[in-house]
């Protein structure tokens, strides 16, 4: 059998609606984050699928660019993650309903 | 059954695996090793679809970087707090498997016809560093700058917060 396009489309499918599962599941900002990196990872995947089997390249230059702004928001978000934590003592999202009406 | 099937399906596996991890491991450490099984196997798959620098790239900066410094925060912000299962929203994981289940029936439905299906022989383009950066050097110029803006802004926006409280007279 050989492995096509749509094997990793729907791989990357699975593992985007596990990643966004996990968001609702979890309460740790900070394994809610990663399942956030997941979705991201997976639809990499079927960026360099579709350039495969269309023999382009730009699906890779996609994922390259994707890769930095994913980079970035780490980085915020990391920041803002342990700002958080230095003012409330934790990371648990439920304990975090300052805004709740 | 080929080689590039019999390594499809394991690290297929592999990346369920990490994934499965990652939702239900108990410790953050764990969830982030289970995180970091998934993207070493995505750089196999990108090794299997010739996009040989996606998959560098993916060891260095995701496996590598970005997992070292979720690993860092983890350990900053204390692993030895367990996270509690309770539900606070009733029904949650029911609505959750409902939704993803509906979700995934979606896209493999919509996909169905959409899926590229290429005839014929197709041309094999080879992502070296060769043709990456030709690619990114003349086409993607314009972007490739944008993005020095943007790591910039970013690096100066983690610094601004990690210094924000120890700012004389803030209380925020």
């Amino acid at each position: 059998m050989t492995v096509d396009a749509s094997w990793y489309m729907i791989l990357a499918a699975v593992l985007f609606v596990m990643g966004g599962a996990g968001l609702l599941l979890r309460r740790n900002a900070l394994v809610m984050f990663m399942c956030i990196e997941l979705m991201l990872n997976s639809v990499n995947l079927t960026f360099v699928a579709a350039g495969d089997a269309l023999g382009n390249l730009d699906g890779q230059l996609s994922v390259l660019f994707v890769m930095v702004v994913a980079a970035a928001e780490v980085v915020v978000g990391l920041a803002i993650i342990v700002m958080v934590f230095r003012k409330r003592s934790t990371a648990n999202v439920d304990e975090l309903s300052g805004m709740k009406g | 059954m080929n080689a590039e099937f019999i390594v499809f399906v394991i690290f297929a596996a592999a990346a369920l695996f990490g994934a499965v991890t990652l939702l239900s491991a108990r410790n953050p450490v764990y969830s982030a090793m289970g995180l970091l099984l998934t993207m070493m196997s995505m750089a196999v798959f990108y090794v299997l679809m010739d996009a040989h620098f996606i998959a560098v790239v993916q060891v260095l900066i995701y496996a590598g970087a970005v997992m070292t410094l979720f690993l860092f925060v983890i350990m900053l912000i204390g692993v030895d707090k367990k996270e509690e299962r309770e539900e606070k929203i009733p029904f949650q994981r029911p609505i959750v498997a409902i939704l993803g289940g509906g979700l995934t029936a979606l896209l493999l439905l919509a996909g169905r016809g959409a899926w590229v299906i290429v005839e014929g022989e197709r041309v094999a383009e080879v992502g070296t560093i060769e043709a990456i950066s030709e690619a990114l050097f003349e086409t993607w110029m314009l972007p490739f700058q944008a993005t020095i803006l943007l790591l910039t802004v970013a690096a100066v926006g983690a610094v601004v917060l990690a210094r924000y409280e120890s700012r004389p007279g803030g209380d925020a």
